[in-house]
Formats: C-alpha cells, sequence, structure tokens
C-alpha cells in the first residue's frame, strides 16, 4: 500500500496535495518516521515528476531535522568526512547515500539527522534550481543563445540605422530607453517566487504597479528612474558605463564579458548577453571578441553602453536591478532587431521576451528574484497571475505551471484615473535604509510552502483572499480599504508566514506614525522581501504633505537610535512617485541631439583631457566638439561647466582627513600597541604568521576523546552536583559574563553594528536583543535561588558605547547588577596577503555553489585578490569608516580586560563571596547557571570547565580532542588536516565554568594583587605570550554611494580562550551538556529553524519577562 | 494552373547590374547571369518574361538577355521602392495569370535533371497554389534572407504549407515564431529567390505600396498576408542557389557551374595545380 505521506505528495486532489507534513509526524513514532524516510527516499529515487521529487525531498530533510531529533535525544555520534566533502562538493546524492550508510551503521543519532537534513534540502534546491535553468534555456526565442559558439555563426546584426553616422557632426546616433520600476501592491505571500509560480500557478498572484520616481527634496517631480543609452562607437570594443556607480571598462575580450564580479558592470554584461549580443554559447570561446563585434556591428566598430538610475538606492524593495537588466535588454534587443520597432513601446510578446530573457540574465548574474520583478517593462497597473503548463511548453508534464506567469493590464475602466490619483496622492513611498539579505527568506518561503505546515497554509489562504480584497477595493477606488488591507496583510499572515519579514525598526516606525496621525494614517505596505529597507505609508491625501516632512524625520530618528543595533546601510529617503503608464519606452537621439547625459562627460572628460586632442578617437573629438557647443547654447546644460571643474579637479575630501584622525584617537583610547602591530606585520610577511601557521604541526596526533574524558550533564542526574551548585547560587557565589566585545562578523556579513543589541526575536510580545535574554535568565536565576545574580557585560571600542547606552535604561536594581568590562586591547586590520586569501580560497574545503553563483564568486575572488595585491597584502586596512578598519582582539583579552580594567576588583570588593563566573558567548542563547552544571564545576575543584555539545554538520570550528594525548579544545583555524575535525564528536560551546580564584592562580594574582594595575598588566602580559596567535580573515563591509555595500576580506589576529585547556598548568574538565543549552547563534538564517525546532521556547522557559 | 509567365527583377540599387556579369555556364558557353537566370525560367515552361529595371538600363540589359530578348516585356521601376514595389510594377504585365518569379542576382544548380524553376512549376501546377522555394539554412545566414515557419504536408518530406513569413528574422523571433517540424536543430527554411505567384500576391502588394509613404516595400510582409488568405506552399528544393551579389559570390558561382558541368575535369585539374604549385611554395 502506499505510504500516506506519498498519497499527499501525488494526490491530484488539492484537500489530500494540501496536507501538511506535521499532521503526519505530529503522533509517530521515531520507527514511523524512519520508515517513512525509507518510503520516501526510494519514492524520489524513481519519480519523474519535478514537483513530487523534491516535495518528497523537503518532506525527508524536514523528518530529518524537525522530528527526528527530538525523539532521538540527544546522542554523541560523528559525521562520515568524506560525506562532508560530497556535500561541499555538491555531489548530495553521494553525500546521502554516505550519510544514510553511517546511520545503518552507527545507528540513528541527531548528528547524522542534521547532515541528512542538509543533504536533503540543498539536494532539493538544486533540483528546483536546475529546473528554473533548464526552463529559462529552453523557453523559445532564448534557445539559440546557447548553441552559437562561435563569431562567425553569430546570427544578429546591429539596425543599419545605428550604423549611419551622421553627415554634419559624425556623431553616431544614440539608442536613448527609459523604464519605470516596479511596485507590488499587494505582496500576496512572497507568491512570485518561481518555484511557488510552477507548482500553484492559480495562487501566485500580485497587484504589481509602474512607478516613475523622484527622491523628495532631490528631484523636481518623478521620472522614469532608469535609462539605458546604446550607441556605435569606432573602436573594436564593448564600452560599459554605469553612471551612478563611477564605473567605466573598455571590455576587449570574451572572457572579460563574462566575468561578471571583476568590476561594477556584471549586471551590464549580464544584460548584453542576455540580449544574444554576445550569446551564452560563446562562454569559454579563444576568438578575440572584435570578432565578434566585426560579425555583428562591423569591420572596427563596437558598442556603448551606458546606464543610470537616477541615484534611486539599493535595497529600494522596486527591483531596480531587475528592471535596470530589462532595460538594457530591451534596448539591445532593439539594436539588434529582435524588437520590430526602434522607438516606442513594446508588444505583449515583445516584453514577454524580455522578460524571459531578464530571468535569464539574473541566473547568469547568480541572482533571482521574482517573476514580478520585471514589472516595470509592462504600463501602469496589472494583475500578473501564474500560469498553467500546456501541451508544448517546457514544463508541460513536469510542473503545473510555466515559468513565465501572465500579465493582465487595468485599463481606466477598471481602475479609474481618480483612483489612480488617489493611490498617488495617499501612498508614501520611502526607503527606510536597512540593508539585508532576503536570499534565506526566499528559501524559507519555498520550503514552507512545500511542507504546507499549517499555520502557514492557512496563511497563505488568508494572503489569498486579502489580496482578492485589495484587488476590489481599487477596482472600487477605495483606497483606505485597500491601505487597511495592505496593513492587515503585513501583520497578519505575512508574519505567521516569515516571522523576520518584520522588525523592531518597521514596527516602532508603525506605532509612531499611528500616534502622530491617528485616523490619518490610513495604513502600511511591505514592499519586497522583507520590511526595513522599501516601504509604504498610506495617508489621507489631506495632510500628505505633512506626512511626508514628518516620515522623513522620524525615519532619521528612528534610524539614529537603532542604528547601533540594526544593519542601516544608508540614510532613510522619501520618494515621490506617479504611475507610469507608458512601460518601457525608446527613442532615437539622432543628429545634434545624439549625445550622452551630463553625467557621462563629467566622468569622461577627466580621462580625454589627459590625452592630446588629436589622439582621440575621431569620433571622440567630434563628440567632444558637439558636446562643447552644446554646453554653450543649450541652457540645459548650465551646470556642466561647475560638474565638470568639480570633477577635474577634485577638492581634498575633508571625510577621509576626519577619519584618519578619529582612527588615530579611536587607537589611541583603546589601547592599540604599535609595537605588537609592527611585529605581527614583519611576522605576517615574513610568513610566520598566517592562515597556514596556525596549523598545529602535521605530525600532531588528534583524537577523539575517551569515555571518562567527559562528564555526561546530558542523561546522568546528580543529586549531590545539584545541591552543591544549589547551595553555591543560594550564596550568592556565582556571576555570569556575557562575551559581546565581538563585531558579529557573520551576523551581519561584517556590517560593524552590535550583534548583542540586535532585536533579533520577540519574546513575550516584545522585540529582544541578545543582551535582554541573558538579564532576562539571570533574572530568573536571582528569582529561583533567591540571590543577586551579577552579570558581566564585555564590551569593546565597537561596542561600549551602545551597549552603556542600553544599560542606562534598564531598571535601577538591576544595574545594580550590571558591570560593564570595558576591552583594553584593540588592533588595526590590515589587507591580507595573497597567499593568505588563495589559502582560505583555494586550500580550505569550501561550499561549492550553484552553477552561475559558483562562477561569480570566483571571479569574486580573482577581483579580490587583485584588490589585495594593488593595496599591499600587510598594510593598514584605513580605507573605510575608522570604527570599521579597527578588530577586536579575541576573546581571551575579553577575560584577561576583567582583571586589567578593575572589573574583577570591583565585584570582589562588591561582592567577597564571589567564587565563580560562568562566561558564554553573546549568540549561546541557552547558557544559565544551571546548580548541577555549577555542582559538577565545583566538585571537580578545576580552574575551568568547559561545556561541549554533541556535533551537528553545521557545528564546525573545532571541538574537544586529544592533542598528543591531552584532552583540550582545538580551533578548527589550527586542526592541520581538515579531516580530524570530523573524527571529534564533540564541539566547543565556549561555555566556561570559571573557579575565579584558580584563575588567578594562573595569572600569579591573588585577590588582594588585583588592586595593583601594573602588577596586573604584567601577568596578563605573560600568559598571553603563552597563548598562541591566530590570524584570520573577516569579513567587512564598506559603504558608498546610493546604498551601495562592498564586502572585504581583511585579515586580523586574535587569541582565543578555548586555548587555555591546553595549558598544562590550567586544571579543566569537560562536560557534554545538551544541545539547547550549548548552540549559537551565528547567522539570521538559521532562526527560522531555531523558533520552528523548539528552540525559541526552550530559551523563552529560562528567562523571566517581568 | 498554368504558369506561362514570369517577372525577374533586377531593379535593386545595391545589384549594381549584377546580372550583367558574365559566367560560363553549365553547357561550357558563356553567357551572362540574366541569361541564365532567362533560361531557368524558360525551361519551366514560360512564355514570356517581365523584366523589371531601373531606368535607362534597358539598353545594358537587352544586351545581356541575349536571343531571349525579344520574349522580354520592359519595365521600369522609377523609385527605388523596395523589392516589393518593384515586383509590384510587372502587375499590368501579369495581369490574372499566375506566374514565376526569380531574382537575377542568384543562380541556380539543380541536383537532378529538373531544372530548379521547372521543379517548382511542376509542384505549382500539381496543386494549384503558390509556391516558393525554400532550402534549410543555418541560423547564422539568417540576415541575409526571409524564411517561413509551417507544417508538413501529409506524405510529403519536401513540402510544407506555409503559415509565417518573416523577412531577415533575428533568431529570437525565428524560434519563436517559425516552427518547422522535422527540421534539423538551428536551420530554418530561408526563401531560395524563387517563386510560384498567384496574382493574389499582386492585390496585396498593390495595397502595401498605397499604405507605405516613404518607406520601402518588401515581399516578405506580402507573402505572410497570402499565407492568411490561401493556401500557401514551401518547396524544398533539390538544388542549391548562389548569390553572386555577396563578397566572393559570383567566384563561388562560377566554380559551382563550372564543377557541375562540361568542363569540370579541365578546372579540377587547373585547380590541383593552383594547390600544388601553393604546397611547393610553402615547403
Amino acid at each position: 500500500m502506499t505510504h500516506a505521506l506519498i498519497r499527499i505528495i501525488t494526490s491530484d486532489a488539492a484537500e489530500v496535495r494540501d496536507r501538511s507534513l506535521e499532521s503526519f509526524c505530529r503522533g509517530a513514532s521515531a520507527e514511523a518516521l524512519f520508515e517513512a524516510c525509507r518510503e520516501l527516499d526510494h519514492f524520489r529515487r524513481h519519480c519523474d515528476n519535478l514537483y513530487q521529487r523534491v516535495r518528497s525531498l523537503f518532506f525527508l530533510s524536514a523528518i530529518y531535522r524537525y522530528h527526528l531529533p527530538e525523539r532521538l535525544g540527544d546522542v554523541p555520534a560523528r559525521v562520515p568526512y568524506e560525506g562532508f566533502q560530497q556535500l561541499l562538493n555538491r555531489r548530495f546524492e553521494e553525500a546521502i547515500g554516505r550519510f544514510l550508510e553511517a546511520q545503518r551503521k552507527g545507528g540513528p543519532s541527531d548528528t547524522i539527522a542534521s547532515a541528512l537534513a542538509a543533504a536533503y534540502r540543498e539536494l532539493g534546491f538544486q533540483t528546483l534550481a536546475n529546473q528554473v535553468r533548464h526552463s529559462v534555456r529552453s523557453t523559445r526565442g532564448n534557445q539559440w543563445m546557447f548553441r552559437t559558439g562561435h563569431p562567425t555563426d553569430h546570427p544578429l546584426r546591429i539596425v543599419p540605422q545605428l550604423k549611419q553616422a551622421d553627415p554634419a557632426t559624425s556623431l553616431f546616433p544614440v539608442l536613448w530607453q527609459r523604464n519605470p520600476v516596479r511596485m507590488d501592491l499587494s505582496h500576496s505571500g512572497w507568491s512570485d517566487i518561481f518555484f511557488l509560480g510552477m507548482d500553484f500557478p492559480e495562487g501566485a498572484r500580485v497587484l504589481n504597479v509602474s512607478v516613475d520616481l523622484g527622491v523628495r527634496g532631490r528631484d523636481a517631480t518623478p521620472e522614469p528612474p532608469i535609462e539605458v543609452f546604446l550607441r556605435v562607437i569606432d573602436q573594436p570594443v564593448l564600452r560599459l558605463v554605469s553612471l551612478d556607480l563611477d564605473a567605466l571598462a573598455d571590455v576587449s575580450s570574451l572572457a572579460e564579458v563574462f566575468d561578471f564580479a571583476r568590476d561594477y558592470l556584471g549586471l551590464l554584461k549580464a544584460g548584453l548577453i542576455a540580449a544574444g549580443l554576445i550569446p551564452s554559447g560563446m562562454e569559454g570561446a579563444q576568438q578575440p571578441l572584435p570578432e565578434v563585434l566585426n560579425q555583428l556591428v562591423g569591420p572596427g566598430l563596437g558598442l556603448e553602453l551606458v546606464t543610470r538610475v537616477n541615484g534611486i538606492p539599493k535595497g529600494s524593495r522596486l527591483a531596480v536591478s531587475t528592471n535596470l537588466l530589462a532595460a538594457i535588454i530591451s534596448v539591445a534587443m532593439r539594436a539588434t532587431g529582435q524588437i520590430a520597432g526602434l522607438t516606442g513601446g513594446l508588444s505583449e510578446s515583445e516584453r514577454r521576451t524580455v522578460a524571459a530573457r531578464a530571468i535569464l540574465g539574473e541566473w547568469l548574474g547568480g541572482s533571482g528574484g521574482g517573476w514580478q520583478d520585471s514589472g516595470g517593462v509592462w504600463p501602469g497597473i496589472k494583475m500578473i497571475q501564474g500560469a498553467a503548463a500546456q501541451p508544448g511548453d517546457p514544463e508541460w508534464d513536469i510542473s503545473r505551471g510555466r515559468l513565465l506567469p501572465q500579465h493582465r493590464l487595468y485599463d481606466p475602466s477598471e481602475v479609474s484615473p481618480e483612483t489612480r490619483q488617489t493611490l498617488c496622492d495617499s501612498l508614501v513611498l520611502v526607503h527606510g535604509g536597512m540593508a539585508q539579505n532576503v536570499g534565506p527568506i526566499l528559501e524559507m518561503v519555498t520550503e514552507k510552502y512545500l511542507l504546507r505546515n499549517e499555520s502557514e497554509w492557512q496563511a497563505r489562504q488568508r494572503a489569498i483572499r486579502l489580496l482578492d480584497q485589495i484587488d476590489q477595493h481599487l477596482r472600487q477606488g477605495q483606497i483606505r480599504q485597500l491601505a487597511k488591507t495592505t496593513r492587515e496583510n503585513f501583520f497578519g499572515p505575512l508574519q505567521a508566514i516569515i516571522p523576520w519579514a518584520s522588525n523592531l525598526y518597521t514596527e516602532t516606525l508603525i506605532t509612531r506614525i499611528g500616534q502622530q496621525f491617528g485616523d490619518s494614517f490610513w495604513g502600511f505596505l511591505m514592499l519586497g522581501g522583507m520590511s526595513g529597507g522599501g516601504m509604504g505609508f498610506f495617508f489621507d491625501p489631506a495632510c500628505r504633505t505633512a506626512a511626508e516632512t514628518a516620515l522623513q524625520e522620524l525615519l532619521a530618528q528612528t534610524k539614529q537610535e537603532l542604528q547601533d543595533a540594526l544593519p542601516f546601510a544608508m540614510e532613510p529617503v522619501v520618494y515621490n512617485f506617479r504611475i507610469n503608464d507608458q512601460g518601457t519606452w525608446t527613442e532615437l537621439l539622432d543628429q545634434d541631439r545624439a549625445l550622452m547625459p551630463l553625467s557621462y562627460y563629467a566622468l569622461l572628460a577627466p580621462r580625454w583631457l589627459r590625452q592630446e586632442f588629436h589622439t582621440l578617437p575621431a569620433g571622440r573629438r567630434a563628440e567632444l566638439l558637439q558636446f562643447t557647443a552644446r554646453c554653450r547654447h543649450d541652457p540645459r546644460m548650465s551646470g556642466a561647466a561647475s560638474l565638470l571643474f568639480s570633477r577635474l579637479f577634485p577638492q581634498a575630501a575633508p571625510q577621509e582627513t576626519g577619519h584618519q584622525k578619529e582612527l588615530d584617537q579611536l587607537l589611541q583610547e583603546n589601547g592599540f600597541d604599535l609595537e605588537l602591530h609592527e611585529q605581527i606585520r614583519r611576522d605576517m610577511l615574513a610568513g610566520r604568521i598566517s592562515l597556514a601557521q596556525n596549523r598545529l604541526p602535521v605530525s600532531t596526533v588528534i583524537e577523539d576523546v575517551r569515555p571518562g574524558d567527559v562528564v555526561d550533564g546530558v542523561t546522568r542526574e546528580d543529586a549531590h552536583a545539584r545541591e552543591l551548585g544549589t547551595a553555591a547560587l543560594q550564596d550568592g557565589q556565582a556571576a555570569v559574563v556575557t562575551l559581546a566585545a565581538g563585531a558579529g562578523s557573520r551576523w551581519t556579513q561584517g556590517a560593524g553594528v552590535v550583534k548583542a543589541l540586535h532585536p533579533f526575536c520577540r519574546f513575550d510580545g516584545d522585540y529582544r536583543n541578545f543582551i535582554e535574554v541573558h538579564l532576562a535568565k539571570s533574572r530568573r536565576t536571582g528569582r529561583r535561588f533567591e540571590s543577586d545574580v551579577p552579570h558581566v557585560i564585555t564590551t569593546s571600542y565597537l561596542t561600549h558605547a551602545p551597549i552603556a547606552a542600553f544599560v542606562t535604561g534598564r531598571a535601577a536594581a538591576e544595574q545594580a547588577r550590571l558591570y560593564l568590562s570595558r576591552g583594553r586591547s584593540v588592533g588595526l586590520r590590515m589587507i591580507p596577503t595573497t597567499r593568505d586569501l588563495r589559502f582560505a580560497w583555494e586550500e580550505m574545503p569550501q561550499q561549492i555553489l550553484d552553477e552561475q553563483a559558483q562562477k561569480m564568486r570566483e571571479s569574486l575572488h580573482a577581483a579580490l585578490i587583485h584588490w589585495a595585491e594593488n593595496r599591499g597584502g600587510g598594510n593598514d586596512y584605513t580605507d573605510n569608516l575608522p570604527l570599521q578598519c579597527l578588530h577586536p582582539v579575541g576573546h581571551w583579552f575579553e577575560i584577561a580586560n576583567l582583571l586589567r580594567n578593575g572589573t574583577l576588583n570591583r565585584m570582589l570588593q562588591q561582592r567577597p563571596q564571589l567564587r565563580y563566573l560562568l562566561l558564554h558567548n553573546i549568540d549561546t542563547l541557552g547558557a544559565c547557571l544551571d546548580p548541577q552544571l555549577l555542582g559538577l564545576h565545583i566538585r571537580n575543584g578545576n580552574c575551568l570547565t568547559f561545556e561541549v555539545i554533541g556535533r551537528r554538520i553545521e557545528d564546525q570550528g573545532g571541538g574537544l580532542a586529544r592533542i598528543n594525548g591531552q584532552v583540550r579544545l582545538v580551533e578548527s583555524l589550527a586542526i592541520p588536516h581538515e579531516e580530524d575535525e570530523f573524527r571529534l564528536t564533540y564541539y566547543n560551546s565556549m561555555t566556561t565554568w570559571i573557579d575565579i580564584d584558580r584563575l588567578l592562580d594562573v595569572f600569579d594574582l591573588s585577590r588582594t594583587q588585583l588592586a595593583d594595575p601594573d602588577r596586573v598588566t604584567r601577568q596578563v602580559r605573560r600568559l598571553s605570550q603563552r597563548m598562541p596567535t591566530y590570524l584570520t580573515l573577516k569579513e567587512v563591509k564598506k559603504r558608498w554611494g546610493h546604498g551601495q555595500e562592498d564586502i572585504y576580506p581583511v585579515a586580523q589576529f586574535e587569541k582565543l580562550w578555548g586555548d587555555m585547556s591546553g595549558l598544562a598548568d590550567v586544571g579543566c574538565q569537560f562536560v557534554w551538556v545538551p544541545r539547547r543549552r550549548g548552540q549559537q547563534l551565528k547567522d539570521p538564517a538559521q532562526l527560522d529553524a531555531w523558533l520552528r525546532d523548539g528552540s525559541a521556547d526552550y530559551i523563552d522557559s529560562l528567562c523571566d519577562w517581568s | 494552373m498554368q504558369v506561362l509567365k514570369a517577372v525577374i527583377t533586377a531593379a535593386g540599387p545595391d545589384q549594381d547590374r549584377l546580372p550583367l556579369q558574365r559566367f560560363v555556364d553549365l553547357d561550357g558557353s558563356e553567357k551572362s547571369a540574366l541569361q541564365i537566370v532567362m533560361e531557368e525560367v524558360l525551361a519551366a515552361g514560360v512564355e514570356q518574361i517581365g523584366l523589371v529595371i531601373r531606368p535607362g538600363d534597358q539598353p545594358l540589359y537587352r544586351e545581356a538577355a541575349g536571343d531571349n530578348a525579344n520574349l522580354v516585356h520592359w519595365i521600369e521601376q522609377p523609385e527605388p521602392r523596395g523589392y516589393g514595389e518593384a515586383l509590384y510594377r510587372a502587375a499590368a504585365f501579369v495581369g490574372d495569370d499566375p506566374f514565376v518569379h526569380l531574382v537575377s542576382d542568384h543562380l541556380y544548380i539543380s541536383h537532378q535533371p529538373q531544372r530548379c524553376a521547372r521543379q517548382l512549376v511542376r509542384t505549382a501546377q500539381a496543386t494549384g497554389t503558390a509556391v516558393s522555394a525554400v532550402q534549410p539554412t543555418r541560423e547564422a545566414m539568417l540576415p541575409y534572407y526571409g524564411a517561413v515557419g509551417g507544417r508538413l504536408l501529409a506524405g510529403r518530406a519536401d513540402l510544407y504549407e506555409v503559415e509565417q513569413v518573416l523577412e531577415k528574422p533575428t533568431p529570437t523571433q525565428a524560434e519563436q515564431q517559425l516552427i518547422v517540424p522535422g527540421l534539423r536543430a538551428s536551420h530554418y527554411l530561408c526563401l531560395f529567390g524563387m517563386h510560384v505567384l498567384t496574382p493574389t500576391v499582386m492585390e496585396i502588394l498593390g495595397s502595401l505600396v498605397r499604405q507605405a509613404s516613404e518607406e520601402p516595400v518588401m515581399l516578405s510582409p506580402a507573402l505572410q498576408i497570402l499565407a492568411g488568405r490561401e493556401r500557401y506552399l514551401a518547396l524544398i528544393l533539390e538544388g542549391a542557389r548562389y548569390n553572386i551579389g555577396v563578397k566572393y559570390g559570383s567566384l563561388i558561382a562560377q566554380l559551382a557551374l563550372t564543377l557541375n558541368g562540361a568542363d569540370r575535369e579541365e578546372v579540377l585539374a587547373q585547380l590541383v595545380e593552383l594547390l600544388a604549385a601553393r604546397y611547393q611554395g610553402i615547403a
């Protein structure tokens, strides 16, 4: 008989197909779940239907991730290294085989379940991505580009009109195209994700509006923000210019065309490729680019492509980049006759071809949005809806829906001009300034859809009904009701599906606007994948002007309040907008109009002026003459002179001078040791410090621990230890030390905000940050043991002031228990050596990405190696905001700083009974003063008790090992062979119980000597010299332009706390603790699984929110 | 259907009097390109030829037509207003009769005893419809030709009912609109420059000429309209065409004539000598 889960997957009846995995798993035993996994695995291996295969893969992943672990409990085990390697290399089938074999041989465990969950999930997404790729490539009109591999086979030609230079001016005509961007008025539960639309076309709908934009206070009127200019030039190159990014390149080889991350022009290149000007089939061809251009344009000729998005900031959630891509594609298609008219708008079939090519372009660039994103190609207001696959479609018999949706334009009889005007008058669009990665959100939506989790599936149904209401309100001109519905959508279904779509910033804004405008504030609209960037606020049109002003102030004020806690890429912006009723529109600029925009000349003129006039190509000379004449006579060019002047003679940047001064001051204030810095630089350049040198000698024997090396703190109840611990807690002998000095690089990819203050999750109805969670646990401990639990938060140059400000706002009783231990050490980041970059990217195991994304990454790595070469490896990294140039020097110093800055001395003076510290990372949310664990530590009598947890596949970074026979923690940085880490059963949670007096012994200090700062400093330095120094590469964001962010690798050094376990004179004990106690939140992408697997509830149960 | 008239166009501004060029024909005799083309249609049973030329060209063309000049109705196209308009100039000559139409800058070599035009005319006579000669062509050549899409007639491997005609389509358009079953990947049915057309085409051209203001009138749009009005077929001919208007076109056309004709052995021997001399030079 067919298994119940397979019936769910294969059923044609919606009521069966839409049943959740949860409904089956809820009452199932572990045996029943393993049986289901066997059936599903067999089914997915033999099933031809894409979506049935994918759904079974996601079912398998979810069972192993969410349903089996709680039934298996904590069972220590190991991940087979070969399987892990296969996972990294995207050989998912082999990895699954290896993990299943390990499960058969070693028995089930949380560890192997985590590996299987990851492998099935990745295979599911890979299968979906392969299908999108297949559909994109096999769409009619796209296929030829993949088989054209040789220049002489190039079947496109630039149309003759563009190749005829004007006899009077010698200028080639310019194709000038303008595009609106798109606004999603409905947000129907991210239903424009390709995967969702292809499986559930009837539920994939959005109400999409093409809009012109202007920035309030800067632009007089809203205009189509995207402009693309294309013309023939008299040099056999592809000249690519992005006016917004100040980027220009003369591309002269095919390899360069396909090198997307080499510069900021990847999108332009992807556009030209997707338009077929340089067909995809030519990737890797050895022929020179001029040969292609010879065929395409003519002998000695090339093309110039110039783009501008009118300074619209990145992250606007208005699909600027997709519409720019679509604009590049359509202008290039016009230039080659693939679109019938050279000027004007597009036919419906042409728009669809452009949209299909835009999907292709996004795939080429390794990115991907939703299928509504190229909505700006269409005019006005339209309903975009998934379409059922038909015979003859590439999707037929594979998926229920087509890749490309249907667009239905609303004419004035459906949405009246008055309604359109009211919509414009009542809606204020803003960019909140936050920078976020929506990629994980889109994956969560896909996964949840396929699992049909009950609450989320119901929420999706509700979102679909709300879209009907929004549509109805729009047709009836009821904008106020429409606004109410979009608000209901945001607070209801959207957050039920993805809680992370909202955040404290957005909700603070909504509350404050509501307080200020009362009934005149009609509603809120979330744009795009998540809130915080592009957003919409509806107001009574009568108070629109006041609302715009208030919003501008409120955005700035709220951002100011939260900017240390949340990643902002830019100052918030309020837009002016209007509905664009043309969509893509092109004009031909010829004769004396055949010029580029002024900002083009401002960018290029300084380069031309470095050359003798007569050495410029003839076309350039003609253009300069024409431009000069135009500047003299055309009043619209009145700003040209001053713009050119400022480009030619750039002023000294006062900001940069200020940065250097601030950096010097910060270094001085934070104990920067110049001598040590220079020593590290010398060692780094000489190769004495490097990523390779972090490792222990290859002869080191690394083994897993043996029974008896680790105390069981999971399954063994130890009443005696519990009593000891309880007594100590009641006596006030223990304090908590929360490490919060770090930059949390992985949390925001080096954005330099304070992770400890990030309001990452709602508890007890409010957004709470990491510190609030830790304090709530201490509060609960205090109440439980009727004792005052002191709590230390370590800080650094980066985190001290914001954390101090946060603490100031706490209740007085809590403040009395709180100690801030300010860092006394800081490092200055350095440009990494190319040797270390190559080691990190070429020698260390790396997760291989999907085909195009991997190409992008390799291209980016090549560009960054080039950057490091140019800037000089080992040089100081100073080309950023001062705080982004510094680095904390590792958590070993955070403990040492407790001694140096007098915090420990103060605590001991105030609380002489204090004997123990519980030290933990900011992101180890489960760490708390557990009486049994404290009792184990007290009874053992050692200096340090380290808590370790059973390993999951995502836990990489070291573990507990026998190193040449000594049981100690080892960092993965130090393990000479990667596979050795996979022999280690236990992962280091970093949570440590410390006996204060024994620790002071290690420093050769006593309680009284803590009052002698010179001695403390001396002793700290002495011990620090015994600790290994690691060179690490971290990511740091550099922000520039309009919301642009670059991520650079920088080198820094660290000393790590876990290495204390390697000192022979430090007595250590290791205790195995439950996973939920020791697991860490390193990446926001973990949050959803953390919420779903019950971890958040567990943390909540440890806290007292009163 | 009886096809007794032919229209040959030779008025293109870019033709540069190509039809006046001289070639050694299959039989070893020297002729103008125009003569060879006229012999092609005459062999198909045509009795009268309408030749569309530029004003003032008649003396030269009369001489180039040789002995068959007396069969020619001279038709002038005063302004270069496109290929379609040139053909439409022959409307009066054609009247209500079907006609075979060839361009004058292409030479045709049949791969069977029947000449190309003859194959085409016989098909038109058998089906009673307009028929265009087509040839499967690689997509890289699309910028040079008109192309058709359609479905194969039952029981035939070489005859299609035309549904779509596009002039010099881009590969994007071709892939989306010119779907032809049975063709190899990246190949399309491109027009051969040889058609048997019904008088309906002249009607359509007339209406296009009247609608057009300044822009040139092309034949492909008229053929697209024809496909919507009446049954219109495309035949894959067993033969090859040679465009003498492209780079090395005349040379290749001459070689093709020679290697398929009476002087094959003699010319082959000379070619071998040429190659051997070059080889020695290199050695």
